[in-house]
């Protein structure tokens, strides 16, 4: 299997904003049980759609620089709006979140765009944007953060080579299987080596030898600083990371027995 | 501005789905810079001919000498004309020579109508240089001639200038309502192409493009739009113009002659469809970046 640090690693340093992962260290050197180098923090979150009941309910807990984050549920359980939360899709309808230390609750919305390009996301849908191909999709956030065409040749169609689709490269998202699909979205998640990546159930649709594979990428994209933070329902997936923290969400509420995601989540070795 | 003009690469350019020309906004443009540049046509016409109806047939005075003894018609007409030329406010006299009445005549009394008895006034045509007004020059010609009886043309012009002049406002207040209307036209458009583009601009918001950069994206696209709708509208315009302007001279009336658009006319018309490409733009921004302002 190509390692896939160095592609990672391939585009121009100060290309993207993301590419430098300030205050991030190695998931091995990050203190661990350390309250410095937070990257999330939610005191007393709630979320509400419209006039209904709490959809988040008082969620409290931090996440370290260069953690690795499961995060499990019940269906309904409020996995995807805590997600919505972490990649700014979505205001809190009360609580305090800070990300990458600043308060993202009062924040002016012109300065969300320089938040989000530090941010990769995998979304459940996947999101591809239906009119261009693979390789534009995958070269979005690039493009978006100002990388120029010839920087970004590369990394790009090595990405989409190391998820076994360099040669979909011009391939529409119609014509792609929904495995294909999903591993275009990571892709796209990565491309940028973002400081923060969230994945919502970002295996869903690939067989078990992709999902390890597209696992160790998150594992590798990780080692290099990376903060992940996956939502899955799928144990395997899980036992197959080293190290990695557990937050539960059941009902809206984060199950924090023992305070620990307070400072912060409890690590646990698989 | 300069985020305005900024150049896209091309591949920022496929953000969004080509297809310039599908959808009614090219076309509904063409239309409304079709009437917009008619309207302007007609103003600018009108414009040229209530000026030239001031300058020319209005700034003149008819002096008619209407005594019956030859001799002494003749004596007062040429004290006139003497006198006339003396004034300040003249610039120029002209009297109608024999001819030129029979001809004037020719139709109401035929070849030979001033072959006898019939008493003919003598005319005398002044030009009045620009501001000048008639009732200043009677005194003095009542007294070199007091048969005399002075005919402003400008009196009677008048009702006429002030149609033409109602004309002329009316037709640059249809411009204006046509650069509404246009305006309107561009605002639907942006917010429908928001509409059918929302699960895209999503994405690149979460991936952090700006509002400038997905305004942008929409404004190149409407400013294509415009363009050709613009471009269209203005063929066909022009082409009606040259038609009827044919028509006009073909006429050979100097009053309506005075319509037809000169050189300078054409050139502010032509401006038309890039100053429409602006607008285009100009509102396609500030509807999309207000819209985009709503989302999170």
């Amino acid at each position: 299997m190509q390692a896939i640090a160095p592609l990672l690693s391939g585009l121009r340093p100060g290309a993207v904003h993301a590419i430098e992962a300030k205050g991030a260290r190695p998931r091995a050197e990050a203190g661990f049980l350390s309250t410095t180098g937070t990257i999330v923090q939610f005191d007393n979150v709630g979320l509400r759609y419209g006039t209904g009941a709490e959809t988040l309910s008082d969620l409290s807990f931090s996440l370290r620089h260069g953690g690795f984050y499961f995060l499990t549920g019940p269906s309904g359980a409020g996995k995807t709006s805590l997600l919505k939360l972490l990649y700014l899709a979505q205001r809190p309808s009360r609580g305090l979140i800070k990300l990458f230390g600043e308060d993202i609750v009062t924040m002016p919305r012109k300065r969300l765009p320089g938040f989000r390009r530090r941010i990769g996301v995998v979304f459940q849908d996947f999101r591809l944007v239906t009119h261009l191909s693979a390789f534009d999709n995958v070269a979005l956030p690039l493009r978006v953060a100002g990388v120029d065409e010839k920087d970004l040749q590369g990394p790009v169609s090595e990405m989409l080579a190391w998820v076994g689709l360099g040669h979909r490269a011009s391939a529409r998202p119609a014509t792609l299987s929904g495995g294909e699909q999903q591993r275009v979205a990571i892709a796209r998640a990565v491309i940028a080596r973002p400081e923060l990546l969230v994945a919502d159930e970002p295996t869903g649709n690939v067989d078990p030898e992709m999902a390890k594979r597209l696992l160790h990428l998150f594992d590798s994209l990780n080692r290099l600083g990376t903060t992940v933070v996956v939502a899955t329902h799928d144990l395997h997936l899980i036992s197959s990371i080293g190290s990695f923290e557990m937050l539960r969400l059941d009902r809206g509420t984060l199950l924090d027995p023992t305070g620990a995601l307070r400072h912060p989540p409890r690590r646990v070795d698989a | 501005m300069s985020a305005l003009l900024q150049t896209m690469g091309a591949a920022d350019r496929r953000l969004l789905p080509e297809g310039r020309l599908a959808g009614p906004m090219p076309w509904v443009i063409a239309i409304m810079m079709f009437l917009t540049v008619l309207a302007a046509a007609a103003g600018l016409g009108l414009g040229g001919a209530a000026s030239s109806l001031g300058a020319g047939l209005g700034n003149r005075v008819t002096v008619q000498i209407l005594e019956p003894n030859p001799d002494r018609r003749e004596a007062e007409a040429a004290r006139a004309v003497a006198r006339l030329q003396g004034l300040p406010e003249v610039e120029s006299v002209r009297r109608l020579a024999p001819a030129e009445m029979a001809a004037l005549l020719e139709p109401w009394l035929g070849t030979g109508g001033l072959e006898g008895d019939l008493p003919i006034p003598a005319m005398i045509d002044a030009q009045l240089i620009p501001g000048a007004r008639a009732d200043a020059l009677r005194p003095a010609v009542t007294a070199a001639a007091p048969s005399a009886r002075i005919d402003d043309n400008g009196q009677w012009l008048a009702p006429l200038g002030r149609l033409i002049s109602a004309l002329k406002w009316l037709a640059l207040g249809l411009v204006g309502l046509m650069i509404g209307a246009t305006a309107a036209t561009v605002v639907l458009a942006a917010r429908a192409a928001l509409d059918t583009h929302r699960g895209t601009i999503e994405v690149l918001h979460l991936m952090g493009a700006t509002d400038v950069q997905v305004a942008r994206l929409f404004q190149r696209r409407i400013a294509l739009d415009a363009l050709f709708g613009g471009m269209v509208g203005f063929a066909a315009a022009a082409l009606a113009l040259v038609l009827i302007g044919q028509r006009i001279g073909a006429l050979g009336s100097d009053l309506i002659g005075s319509a037809n658009l000169p050189a300078t006319s054409w050139l502010a018309l032509a401006l038309l469809p890039v100053l429409g490409v602006g607008l285009a733009m100009l509102v396609a921004r500030a509807t999309i970046l207000r819209a985009l302002g709503r989302m999170l």
